[in-house]
């Protein structure tokens, strides 16, 4: 299967400091890929070159078989965008807004009413169509802007730390919408801090200081690091249950955090 | 570059008009704003010098000194605000700014008129404002030469020959300072309401966050100045109706111009309106700093712009830079369209000038909304 995402040494300087420094990685179409690591590592400033909102100091990325450099009106066409910012209009009502972002997607007629239907059903909103944005509960606003990121069935979405302040519950929820989605075939680029949504993931790319510094799947990151015997604790990650699965794959965050920036003080 | 897809233009279009009208802040502004100024300019700020008050030191107290201050007063242009036989109660009324005008008759003032001597008269003004001193002086000057001529003239004498001068007021015969404000406030709020509300909404989705969204959206650039400015330059038509309205049928200014000759300079002066609020939308990034920016440039360009000061009084300097102000040029549309019926005809380089500013203000808000967004 093609490549959704293909990205090549891409690089991003803000004066001296370079927040994304020579990254390189591909994500399969279809896939559930995962951006982790702490604040400032670089997720926001790579997702926002891939869709367009900045431009690569150097390097060179494709979404979609597209070029973001040369081709951007064209991915925008064909990508979904959700930003940690609660980002749909709270002055208009739930239909105005999907009425609004269908329309900038060029959705329109028989398809309309169908994904109109489906985004209401998906963000049980149904009997809510008239209130007020701003004054849904967080969890419904973030159902609500995932549904008008995908209103136009986009091949590939984008979602920067979608869940940040949304309870537990509300957010297993949202990654079963997640789960749906890629299903049936759309590719997810999810960037995250919370470990339990690492887990949601078919693979990880963990970055620190601008760099990726691992990429694997779930188990496969927590298995290289249980053979190289460099994790303290548990390293028996075979059936344990939620609580045990997430201390481990936070701490082979934590150790490998550690590490590259032991290398880079030392 | 593609153009502009209606669809999409539409739907910000129809966003934007809502989010306005569901704004109860935006409301009062594009409301309230209009009629507040139209009210101060069309009353409260008069350059009319009427009702002066003078203070009369009558020494003579005469059937001829009371002639003479029922002359004045009679015309409107002065009240008797006090009156004394001591001249040091003048100089107290001058001081506290009781009076403007002062005016001492000397004891032999009927004496000398009867003998056919030249009377003399003091008149004493408060030059703190200059503007008022010389109005009323001119008024007063040429009250009492009118009283005299008209002496000369019953007693059978011929006035004096010479240079008779006559001057008449022309478009504006009572110099009505409303006539000539009225129809600058219309230049005023259209370019106060064009700069606030295209700033404030662009900068406000900066702030909240759904600029970013829409730019990973299809939406283009173009599309998006669309649906911001569209709106705005409906809003603004609206007022221009409605002011041009109050001042034709409420203030009763005369309107001798063509309403096309009026529309177009509108249209191209909203358009450079909404393209500095795009400007300013890009060099701010809250709602203050949108506001402060804006009265930045908002009130500078107001003095250099003629309403209130004549541009031609103005150092060569500040001329010139006026030439860059939008403000300025559909000044000098709207106020003759209004009074002298001048159009496009005789306009011209008026209307040139603001296409220029409007064309080179929108292309340079749009290289820089798309260098901000990308």
């Amino acid at each position: 299967m093609r490549d959704a995402i293909t990205v090549r040494d891409l690089t991003r300087r803000f004066g001296d400091f370079t927040a994304v420094d020579a990254v390189s990685f591909a994500v399969r179409a279809g896939e559930i890929f995962g951006f982790l690591g702490p604040n400032g590592a670089g997720k926001t400033t790579t997702i926002r070159m891939l869709t367009g909102l900045l431009a690569p100091s150097s390097g060179s990325a494709t979404v979609a078989g597209l070029d973001v450099g040369t081709r951007a009106d064209a991915v925008r066409e064909v990508i979904g965008y959700m930003s940690q910012k609660f980002s749909l209009y709270g002055d208009l009502t739930v239909a105005e807004n999907i009425e609004l972002f269908a329309g900038l997607y060029g959705v329109t007629g028989a398809r309309y009413d169908d994904r109109r239907a489906w985004v209401l059903a998906m963000a049980g909103l149904e009997d809510r169509t008239d209130r007020l944005t701003a004054e849904l509960p967080l969890g419904w606003k973030q159902r609500l802007a995932l549904g008008c990121a995908v209103l136009h069935e986009p091949a590939v979405l984008f979602l920067d730390e979608p869940t940040s302040g949304v309870d537990p519950l509300a957010r297993r929820r949202f990654w079963d919408l997640i789960d749906g989605l890629s299903e049936r075939g759309t590719t997810v680029l999810v960037s995250t801090h919370y470990m339990e949504e690492a887990e949601y993931c078919h693979r990880l790319a963990l970055m620190n200081r601008g760099r990726l510094i691992a990429l694997d799947s779930p188990s496969g990151l927590r298995g290289s690091l249980a053979s190289a015997g460099s994790l303290r604790g548990s390293s028996d990650v075979g059936d344990m249950g939620d609580v045990g699965v997430r201390s481990s794959l936070e701490d082979v965050f934590v150790e490998l955090v550690r590490r590259e920036g032991g290398a880079v003080v030392g | 570059m593609r153009g502009p897809n209606p669809l999409r233009v539409r739907r910000m279009l129809r966003k934007e008009l809502r989010q306005i009208f569901r704004d109860p802040r935006m409301k009062r502004i594009i409301f309230v704003a209009p009629v507040i100024q139209l009210v101060v300019f069309g009353y409260a700020v008069n350059t009319d010098i009427r009702e002066t008050p003078l203070f009369v030191v009558d020494h003579s107290s005469t059937a001829e000194s009371r002639r003479l201050v029922d002359a004045l007063t009679a015309s409107g242009y002065f009240r008797v605000a006090g009156q004394s036989d001591r001249p040091d109660a003048l100089t107290r009324a001058l001081d506290r700014g009781t009076a403007i005008v002062g005016i001492q008759i000397p004891p032999d003032y009927a004496a000398d008129l009867k003998a056919g001597r030249p009377a003399a008269l003091q008149v004493l003004v408060d030059g703190t404002n200059s503007n008022t001193a010389t109005v009323a002086q001119g008024n007063a000057a040429r009250i009492i030469r009118g009283l005299a001529e008209e002496r000369l003239r019953s007693g059978g004498a011929s006035p004096p020959r010479g240079v008779d001068l006559r001057i008449r007021a022309w478009f504006n015969p009572d110099l009505a300072s409303r006539v000539y404000n009225v129809p600058a406030v219309m230049g005023v709020i259209l370019m106060l309401m064009s700069l606030l509300l295209t700033a404030m909404t662009v900068v406000r989705e900066r702030e909240i966050g759904t600029l970013e969204q829409l730019m990973v959206t299809p939406l283009g650039t173009g599309e998006l100045i669309l649906g911001k400015t569209l709106p705005v330059a409906l809003i603004a038509m609206v007022q221009l109706a409605l002011i041009t309205g109050v001042a034709i049928l409420w203030f009763g200014i005369p309107f001798r111009g063509s309403l096309p000759a009026l529309l177009i300079a509108a249209l191209i002066y909203i358009v450079a309106g909404l393209a500095f609020g795009l400007i300013i939308s890009t060099v701010a990034r809250t709602q203050q700093e949108a506001l402060m920016v804006m009265f930045l440039f908002f009130l500078p360009a107001i003095i250099l712009s003629g309403f209130m000061f004549p541009v031609f009084t103005m150092p060569p300097v500040f001329q010139w830079i006026s030439l860059a102000n939008p403000i300025r040029h559909f000044l000098e549309i709207v106020r003759p369209v209004f009074l002298k019926g001048y159009g496009v005809a005789e306009l011209w380089p008026s209307y040139l000038w603001l296409l220029a500013i409007a064309g080179g203000a929108m292309a340079s808000a749009r290289l820089r909304l798309g260098g901000a967004l990308r």
